[in-house]
């Protein structure tokens, strides 16, 4: 059997009775089975997926109504919490954490018959731009297996990209979905700040967090994104404008004005084959009838700190919860309270992780609170403002999805510097709370995916959405 | 150099992590390096800008204030490292 590329495939052959949910189920454990060697799943939840697509084969064949997901089958990154199902964050102090609720994106899509095929490989607390940093081993990069997948949702690229689910479920605090969707050759869409619930995904930046899309496809993403965007009770930061019919509305319909950094297209980091691959893209948009014009961003250079500063604040406070107490690992070598804390968190984090709590603690700790927490807030501010303005005059703006194309298995996690900067094209979205998407824009002559980016006005998934789909056809 | 090895120290503290010697020299190389990146921020004149701090332009609305989300005392204690079917328990607070 091929692998169905899209849900409207799949629903038109489960209409035609060519296909059954089983059949489908079936055929995309054989290719988990026969993928094993990328180290995608943490866990495969096959007996479960099983007994759901029977359910559904029956509903079909007594001619009942079936759910808007019916026949999607996705994976789910370990931060997203799946009732009565492990949820580790990819990290040893989680190990045998069973999750007491499903979170509301999950709740929603198993409410349209979605099926779940298992949970994914990440890095540590989504702390990664690699996925090397999970204590589970590197997930691969189907595309060459010598090669990292992108971070931290690289289990979900590579689930999507070597075609063992339909999409997949990732969360994106400084490009976690759309580096590894770039360096993956798959479609990574981050929503607005707010857009979907945060109930049930593991913190880690608070105010920059966001569960994100990983597919083959616009059409897959938009229906996953309206069935799970919207308010909830759960979350007071979900926002409650309306949630518009995506994946219904899937163009664009008029000439398209984009923006590009000069500073971006000539930053020194770039790699000649990404930006000869931007240009093409940027000439190909015009050749459409698309204005694509070069604008100033002098706050470039600004955007990493801000963000490193701010997020790792944010993790120091959010992972301060992990002290071995009421869930997760405890330490055997602890002889009172303060040791179990202490040895419990120092046993359970891995080195990524406490690198960036100690950094978090310190930027919050008094004394250097001002100089750099409130200094990175105040930076938040203006480079908010100035991305806003150009978004006044523009509907998208045009990015590479990252400087360069993935690299060899252990060949960053040591420098967190150089890691680090890999961020600097897609955190200005978080920092900003604007959607933002990455699309597949052929590949490198090293023979690996490359990636473009576009973020959008807040709110604007459907034009982000509706653009790329016009592009693509 | 603005970490030094008695603030890695102070930051193990507070963060209830310890280092071994090695692990705590690399960090403090690391989180100096970082720092030398965060300080570019220092060129950014950011007199009189109000820290972003909230990312929704909507008020918050506070939902009514009633019991939601309950879940019983086994499920609660059905994640514990240590548990007596009542309580969570730890090793001693006080000797």
């Amino acid at each position: 059997m091929q692998t169905p590329q899209s849900l409207s495939a799949i629903q038109q052959a489960l209409s035609a009775g060519t296909l059954s949910c089983t059949d489908l189920v079936e055929h995309y454990l054989d290719r988990i089975e026969t993928t094993r060697h990328l180290n995608i799943y943490i866990e495969v939840f096959a007996e479960e997926a099983r007994r759901k697509a029977r359910e559904l084969d029956q509903k079909r064949q007594a001619g009942e109504s079936t759910g808007r997901l019916a026949g999607m089958v996705l994976s789910i990154k370990d931060v997203i919490c799946y009732k009565d199902h492990l949820v580790t964050a990819g990290s040893h102090i989680l190990s045998g954490y069973r999750s007491l609720f499903s979170s509301t994106a999950v709740e929603r899509i198993l409410a349209e018959d979605a099926i779940i095929i298992g949970r994914v490989n990440c890095d540590e607390f989504a702390m990664g731009s690699t996925t090397e940093t999970s204590c589970y081993g590197p997930t691969r990069n189907a595309a060459d297996p010598d090669y990292i997948p992108g971070g931290s949702s690289g289990g979900s690229a590579v689930a999507v990209q070597a075609e063992t689910c339909l999409a997949s479920l990732g969360s994106d605090t400084g490009g976690s979905v759309r580096q590894p969707a770039a360096f993956c050759g798959v479609i990574g869409l981050k929503p607005t700040y707010g857009r979907i619930s945060r109930h049930g995904l593991l913190a880690y930046g608070s105010s920059f967090d966001q569960i994100g899309i990983l597919s083959h496809n616009t059409h897959d993403a938009a229906l996953l994104l309206e069935i799970m965007a919207g308010p909830d009770d759960y979350d007071g930061t979900a926002s409650r404008k309306p949630v518009p019919a995506y994946s219904e509305q899937l163009s664009f319909g008029r000439p398209a004005r984009l923006a590009y950094f000069r500073e971006a297209m000539e930053h020194p980091g770039l790699d000649p084959g990404i930006k000869a691959a931007c240009e093409a893209w940027i000439e190909q948009a015009r050749a459409q009838g698309h204005t694509v014009e070069p604008v100033e961003f002098p706050l470039l250079e600004y955007i990493i700190p801000t963000y490193y500063v701010l997020t790792t604040a944010e993790a120091s406070s959010n992972l301060s919860r992990y002290d071995g107490i009421r869930y997760g690992y405890r330490s055997p070598n602890a002889r009172n309270l303060l040791e179990t804390y202490t040895r419990s968190r120092t046993e359970g984090f891995g080195a990524e992780v406490k690198r960036r709590i100690m950094l978090g603690a310190f930027v919050l700790s008094a004394g250097y609170y001002d100089a750099y927490y409130g200094k990175a807030q105040q930076a938040r501010r203006l480079i908010r403002d100035a991305t806003m303005k150009i978004l006044d005059h523009y509907d998208f703006i045009f990015l590479p999805a990252a400087p360069g194309t993935a690299w060899r298995l252990n060949e960053t996690v040591d420098d967190p510097l150089a890691m680090y900067l890999a961020d600097i094209f897609t955190v200005q979205a978080n920092l900003a709370g604007i959607p933002a998407i990455a699309l597949p824009a052929g590949v490198h002559e090293n023979g690996l995916p490359i990636g473009i980016q576009l973020m959008g006005k807040p709110f604007a998934e459907g034009e982000l959405l509706g653009f790329a789909e016009e592009l693509r056809s | 150099m603005v970490i030094t090895e008695n603030l890695v120290l102070k930051l193990e503290q507070l963060t209830r992590l310890e280092l071994s010697p090695e692990e705590r020299e690399h960090i403090l190389e690391d989180l100096n390096k970082i720092l030398g990146m965060v300080d570019q921020l220092n060129g950014l004149d950011t007199q009189g800008v109000e820290p972003l701090t909230y990312l929704n332009d909507e008020p918050i609305v506070l939902r009514p204030d009633e019991v939601q989300g309950e879940i019983d005392r086994e499920a609660a204690l059905s994640n514990a490292p240590d548990a007596d079917g009542v309580h969570f328990r730890t090793p001693k607070v006080i000797e």
